[in-house]
């Protein structure tokens, strides 16, 4: 090991983003523990509280703070790491390690980087360097130079010809970037480009969209020793963002010759970079010959690197972390079989499929083209046998109300119309692609419009020709064996044959046609494995040992997407340990190749299978658990609850008859008058017509939604009853199958609790308040621990409401409950028999082991045996703020306003002694680039104007220079506070629009109108400030919240008080 | 047509037949994922029958360009997913019509990872590839045949050939040797003057080589007691590098004992640690046999060492000016990271 290191620093990668989210919880819970067990003393720092690896045991001291440069420096100031380790949280470390060393702050503290040295960080990711470098070893890099102004740019491209793609530097996900075709296309892009790099710089390269890409996952060492982990294929050709391409391991479509080559090109960068630790090399590869081009590498772990390590059972975070430590490959066990080393080449012998998850149910227009800017979310990945049977499960795995590689919508559309929309590249490519080839477009004519290669399109052409098969034949032994090979569920071939799901599962039972489970060893059997990770298919062997009468399965939460994200995996893996802790085997079924949760090291099996109900029964009926956990993997796993008991699964915990009345809306109204606790008022109507009738009844506003939410626009809150036509005209159809639910929008504060019952006791680790109004869906909200604002006597009804909805529900573990208090009067919104979203943010700051306590009573324990008391514990003495972070600026035509629809991707918490610190610290976190003065532009609602006079007059006080559009200016002249007025966009001219072009204006504070041209007019400039990267507030209470921030600091407040959780505890 | 493999211990195996020959040999399994053409048509498979544990094969078809020799010498072939429409550029025909050109016993559609975990266990075993239907007492009988034991002679050129015209002379004595060796000879400035296995020292040395090369092949090295002896008449006379049963065959000839491993190294992602450098290098592997370390004299020096299972991969005796490894520099199929080996003969050569 390296001399002198003793403790160690490791950042984190902050917020969960489009383009960084769990992949780096898992790599980092990873490498701290690799540190530790090395003997090394571990500090980290890491803003998001929804991780595992912000645990106060993973790391000797944990600082959850914002990862800028000002507090990573005090964090330093206050630790004196020896060493620092940036190669495990994505770009967002990286790029911190950089501007540490240009500050001289690794200097003047002495602080070593581990592992890949600042060269080659440079030399990676900086593209004239880099170019260099590959130049260096006769590496093929596509023509291309680097600019720092449009015009040069646009000179370039005139020389080489389009198309031309454009990358800003230092972004993630490669934010900001895009193919031109033209000069028009070019103008924008560069120009984004240019604005989004931190460094203001773009490289615009020669196009090579559509050759196949190839991935290869490399490892180095400090004794030049170098393995290739694993090779992928992107089924999308260049063009589309390997985040967002459909991706399998290995490869499958090069030959020996073709796939050495790219491996000895690999190994000749990792080299030439010097790195120590995993690299990920992209490659595109002449479909038509074996010329190739390198186009990037990444010198760190990545969202690719966890894939392949999931892929493969190789855990390169892991590795990477303990070469970082000057161990060499050799030295290193691998963890799989017990005996080899890390030196070695893992070996597949299943194919694996990764499948990004997007975020368009949520953003209903916004732009679903795919392109060089990532936009998925989340992913799932599957492993089978055959092509067609990861393929498949992937696509269940995805939940996105589909079990099969089939989308109702493209079921009416003729060939004609399939063939145009071949040419889309989006998000439902490969299902059109399926369609295409059962309506007969033939394999070679989809090859040329997609790219997609031949062999992949034979592949679901294979799929395709069974569906006919079994239509044809009806149920065989041939075409069933056939159609469970590739991984086709019961309920599908019900569907093609005219049976019932139950019997066709008859059918094959009784032709023996059973699941078998295998193993992921990294050896391909070759050695034996002593680690119980584990996929199904149907072969004859089947491998798993059951782990008794003593196991229990733990649901995880499919793949990260809004609304269920990295906070469902932290619940889920604290189960599993809870389960250890209680002297229970673990068993874990999920499918997300980003998470702790879907490590082997998690649980005492895991099991890498979709999460719907005829999968987990397979796993069931392996294992025979005591029972299957299902309240910590969020709405996925709750959904599975009541399927599983009807076929005899014991359910543990809260029982599937409580959730029901939790979530039923009839059964819990009726609840609640049974306990006489008041809700919002509201109706179901059935008709447009019935809908107008029952608004009548209700108090404006008015939240409305569809009762079966699937994609689309969803959930709005309507003024007026014109709006509310509006919204029955555009946004839904109410009709008996589907009936629109109408409730009162309460306007007040919004309170969030987390309770863990045992059916008996209630114990209340805490209360959060929100900060933006009921409205804005808590999930986008910033919450604060403890409440801020509410009194003792709401406080006692909080917790008396709490306490009686917990008891009557006899839930056995953990709840949510969400109240709005309007007017003084407490009223509940919704209740989630289940852990929340805020249960990792309250166990963090509470210091309650929410989820342990939930599992083991679970398990039949009782909060009294473990030591908690009935009630609401006291609050902490420090506040604590849980602020939302949004990917606004990745998805192209997404409306950015607050409301009901829940839009953030992930989230960060400020921890201070006062509420402003923590707030401060929250806002900084978050990135959200509020400018300390500037110019503000305040264009707002009518009903919003009286309000944002006076945040307007609080920001000209702090010396921020107010400007205005017409309405909102004109309001703040009659009440005595001219302002500039500027134009709206529609008004042409020199307007906001040119002035944000112009970078004129600092802060935008807009919310949301209706009717026609304001409509328009507010997207525009909410999207515009977006693309130009300009903070925009849509909720006043935000507004009002970050001004407060600026004042308490103008005072003289220092907020910059950095502390360990560890250091908290004292409190 | 459905077919079975029938291993010594009695496990069967089911799938299905692309021809309904039986086949009877060694059954081994080969880990490697890309490199099925090149793995088939290895000499040193001669007699065995290979399982492949990546489930689909022949996804991007056959390149006769790729062959390691003239036709397959395997027994069988076992397989998981044949695949019939194979895609890649350079694609000159499906593996299946490659398989039924040479008429070699294929079962496929079979739980390959089964198979792989019986060998695993229990060792290499002996093993018949069948009609489902056969008469068990035909099965018996077919598994009761002797295996040949004369592997070398299968695969050993019947008369001596030359090859390239670069500044050395190389001597390569030929027990089946891969394409690839030799040509990876050629481009390192080699002219070659090729010898079928069973030649003698004198002739050997009779064209005057700047160095000789000892090959790889099939079979036990012990059932070569001929050839060992005219290995020792080399021995000392030029620089010699020898790969795979040529490394063994030289432990041999200078007094080290052989001995089997329970179930080879037969795959693309062996590591090979360079006792000298402490460097690992990930090499091609193929050998059911090796030479015991231990057994090795005193003043042959252990260069390669296997980082899985300690064993020899591969040793130098300068007082004799020769080196040998157990492993496949010459990739084809498999990783590249060896070749430089070929350079240092050539080094020796020069005298360097």
């Amino acid at each position: 090991m390296t001399e002198g290191i003793k403790k160690v620093l490791v950042i984190g990668s902050g917020p969960i983003i489009i383009g960084q989210a769990a992949e780096f919880d898992y790599a980092g819970t990873q490498a701290c523990r690799a540190l530790k067990e090395e003997g090394l003393e571990v500090v980290l720092i890491n803003s998001n509280p929804a991780t595992i690896m912000t645990d106060e045991d993973i790391a000797d001291r944990v600082y959850v703070e914002p990862i800028s440069l000002d507090y990573v420096t005090e964090v330093i100031e206050k630790e004196r790491p020896d060493g620092l380790l940036a190669t495990l949280g994505g770009q967002v470390g990286l790029n911190m390690a950089v501007e540490l060393a240009k500050a001289g702050v690794l200097e003047k503290y002495n602080v070593q980087l581990l592992g890949t040295h600042l060269s080659a960080i440079q030399e990676a990711e900086d593209r004239e360097l880099f170019k260099k470098a590959m130049n260096d070893i006769n590496q093929p890099v596509p023509e291309s130079d680097i600019f720092e102004d449009v015009q040069s740019a646009m000179d370039f491209a005139d020389k080489i010809g389009y198309p031309i793609i454009v990358r800003p530097a230092y972004t993630l996900g490669g934010t900001g970037g895009g193919i031109a075709h033209d000069d028009d296309e070019l103008f924008m892009i560069a120009t984004r480009g240019i604005k989004l790099s931190p460094i203001n710089q773009i490289l615009v390269e020669r196009s090579v969209a559509g050759w196949k890409e190839i991935e290869y996952e490399v490892m180095r060492d400090k004794a030049d020793n170098c393995i290739i982990v694993c090779n992928m294929e992107n089924i999308d050709p260049v063009g589309i963002h390997t985040g967002d391409s459909i991706v399998v391991a290995p490869s499958q479509t090069l030959n020996d010759l073709q796939y050495q080559m790219l491996r000895t090109a690999s190994l000749a960068i990792i080299r030439r970079l010097k790195i120590e630790g995993g690299c990920n090399v992209q490659y595109a590869l002449d479909p038509n010959s074996n010329q190739y081009y390198v186009i990037e590498v990444n010198p760190r772990v990545s969202r690719s690197s966890a894939l392949a390590s999931k892929a493969t059972g190789y855990p390169i975070a892991k590795v990477a972390a303990k070469v970082a430590t000057g161990l060499t490959l050799d030295q290193i066990t691998n963890a799989v079989t017990g005996k080899t080393t890390a030196c070695f080449e893992p070996t597949l012998d299943y194919c694996v499929v990764k499948f990004p998850r997007w975020p368009f149910e949520k953003f209903a227009l916004a732009d679903r083209t795919l392109g060089t800017q990532m936009k998925a979310t989340g992913e799932v990945m599957s492993l089978d046998r055959c092509f067609e049977g990861a393929l498949l499960k992937a696509v269940r795995s995805l939940e996105i109300g589909v079990n099969y590689l089939s989308l109702k919508k493209l079921e009416s559309k003729s060939l004609i119309e399939i063939a145009e929309l071949l040419q889309k590249q989006d998000d439902e490519r490969i299902f059109v692609v399926t369609q295409a080839l059962r309506l007969g477009i033939s394999a070679e004519k989809i090859h040329y419009i997609t790219g997609y290669d031949m062999w992949f399109l034979k592949k679901i052409k294979n799929i395709v020709d069974l569906e006919e098969n079994l239509r044809r034949n009806n149920l065989t032994a041939e075409n069933v064996q056939l159609a469970k090979r590739y991984s086709m569920p019961d309920a599908v071939i019900a569907g093609f044959t005219n049976k019932t799901e139950e019997q066709v599962r008859q059918f094959r039972e009784r032709l023996n046609i059973r699941p078998t489970f295998k193993m992921v060893d990294t050896c391909a059997a070759e050695f034996e494995a002593a680690t119980p990770y584990y996929y199904s298919c149907y072969a004859t062997e089947d491998e798993v040992k059951p782990l008794g009468s003593k196991s229990v399965i733990v649901l995880g939460s499919g793949p990260i997407r809004i609304g269920q994200g990295i906070e469902f995996d932290y619940c889920s893996v604290h189960s599993a340990w809870a389960l250890r802790h209680a002297g229970m085997n673990s068993i874990i079924v999920n499918n997300n190749p980003e998470t702790v949760s879907t490590d082997f090291d998690t649980s005492d099996s895991l099991y890498f299978e979709p999460l719907t109900v005829e999968d987990v029964m397979a796993v069931v009926e392996k294992e025979k658990p005591v029972g299957v956990i299902c309240q910590f993997g969020g709405q996925t796993a709750i959904n599975l609850a009541a399927p599983l008991a009807k076929r005899g699964v014991t359910v543990l915990g809260t029982s599937v008859d409580g959730m029901d009345r939790a979530e039923d809306r009839e059964r819990f109204d009726e609840l609640l008058s049974k306990l006489n606790i008041p809700r919002p008022d509201g109706r179901i109507a059935t008709s447009d017509k019935e809908a107008m009738s029952v608004s009548k009844e209700l108090e404006f506003p008015l939240i409305v939604r569809p009762s079966y939410v699937l994609g689309g626009r969803a959930m709005e809150i309507v003024y007026t009853e014109k709006e509310l036509e509006r919204y029955l005209r555009e946004a839904v159809i109410a009709s008996p199958d589907h009936p629109i639910l109408i409730d009162e929008y309460m306007v007040g504060r919004e309170v969030e609790v987390d309770a863990i019952s045992d059916g008996k006791d209630v114990f209340i680790p805490g209360i959060m308040e929100q900060v933006e109004r009921a409205g804005v869906h808590s999930g986008d909200s910033i919450a604060v621990y403890p409440p801020q604002h509410l009194d003792d006597a709401l406080i006692d009804q909080i917790v008396d409401y709490t306490t009686r909805i917990t008891l009557e529900l006899q839930v056995k573990g953990a709840v949510n409950i969400q109240f709005v208090v309007s007017r003084g009067k407490l009223y509940i919104i919704e209740v989630n028999p289940r852990s929340s979203r805020t249960v990792p943010f309250l166990s963090k700051v509470t210091h309650v082991p929410m989820v342990e306590l939930a599992t083991r009573i679970a398990l039949g324990e009782t909060l009294a045996g473990m030591g908690y008391p009935n009630g609401l514990m006291p609050p902490k003495p420090h506040v604590a703020a849980k602020a939302p972070v949004f990917s606004f600026s990745k998805i192209g035509l997404a409306e950015i306003a607050l409301g009901p629809e829940m839009k953030s991707t992930g989230e960060v918490m400020g921890i201070g002694k006062t509420y402003s610190e923590a707030l401060y610290k929250a806002v900084n976190g978050a990135k959200m680039k509020i400018p300390a003065g500037g110019t503000i532009l305040v264009t707002v609602a009518d009903r919003d104007k009286e309000e944002a006079l006076q945040l307007a007059r609080g920001f000209q006080e702090l010396g921020y220079h107010v400007i205005a559009t017409a309405g909102t200016g004109k309001y703040f002249a009659e009440q005595g506070f001219p302002v500039d007025v500027v134009k709206k966009i529609h008004e042409g001219g020199q307007n906001i629009a040119t002035l944000i072009r112009n970078g004129k204006i600092d802060l935008v504070v807009n919310t949301l109108t209706f009717g026609k041209h304001p409509e328009r007019d507010g997207f525009n400039l909410r999207r515009m400030a977006v693309e130009l990267a300009v903070p925009c507030l849509t909720s006043l209470d935000t507004a009002r919240e970050v001004l407060r921030v600026f004042a308490n600091k103008g005072k003289g407040q220092g907020y910059h008080h950095v502390a360990a959780l560890q250091d908290y505890d004292q409190d | 047509m459905r077919g079975c493999l029938v291993l010594e211990n009695g496990q069967k195996f089911y799938g299905q037949l692309l021809m309904d020959e039986p086949a009877v040999g060694e059954v081994v399994f080969n880990t490697g994922m890309t490199g099925y053409e090149e793995t088939f048509t290895d000499p040193s498979y001669a007699g065995q029958i290979i399982t492949m544990t990546y489930p689909l094969i022949g996804n991007y078809g056959t390149l006769k360009d790729i062959q390691q020799a003239d036709r397959p010498y395997a027994a069988g072939f076992i397989l998981s997913e044949l695949c019939d429409r194979p895609s890649n550029w350079q694609n000159e025909g499906t593996l299946a019509s490659f398989i039924m050109t040479h008429r070699i016993p294929c079962l496929y559609g079979v739980d390959t990872r089964a198979i792989t975990r019986a060998i695993r266990s229990h060792g290499v075993m002996k093993g018949v590839i069948v009609p489902e239907h056969m008469a068990d007492a035909d099965v018996q009988s077919l598994l009761a045949t002797p295996l040949e034991t004369l592997l070398v002679k299968q695969v050993t050129p019947k008369s001596v050939r030359k090859m390239g015209d670069g500044r050395f002379h190389v001597a390569v004595m030929d027990f089946g040797a891969k394409a690839n060796i030799l040509k990876s000879l050629v481009k390192n400035d080699c002219r070659l003057t090729v010898f079928p296995a069973y030649t003698k020292a004198e002739e050997v040395l009779a064209v005057n080589p700047d160095g000789i090369f000892l090959s790889n092949g099939p079979g036990d090295p012990q059932d070569l007691p001929e050839v060992i002896a005219e290995v020792k008449k080399l021995i000392g006379k030029k620089p010699i590098f020898g790969i795979c049963l040529g490394h063994q065959l030289l432990g041999l000839s200078v007094g080290a004992k052989s001995r089997k491993l329970a179930f080879g190294h037969r795959g693309a992602n062996h590591p090979v640690k360079d006792v000298k450098t402490g460097r690992v290098y990930i090499t091609s592997q193929n050998h059911g046999y090796v030479i015991d370390e231990a057994t090795l004299p005193s003043d042959a020096i252990v260069t390669h060492v296997n980082l899985h299972d300690n064993t020899l991969e591969g040793f130098a005796y300068p007082k004799y000016n020769f080196f040998c490894v157990q492993y496949h520099p010459e990739a084809s199929p498999g990783p590249t990271d060896n070749l430089y080996l070929f350079e240092q003969f050539v080094s020796m050569m020069e005298g360097k």
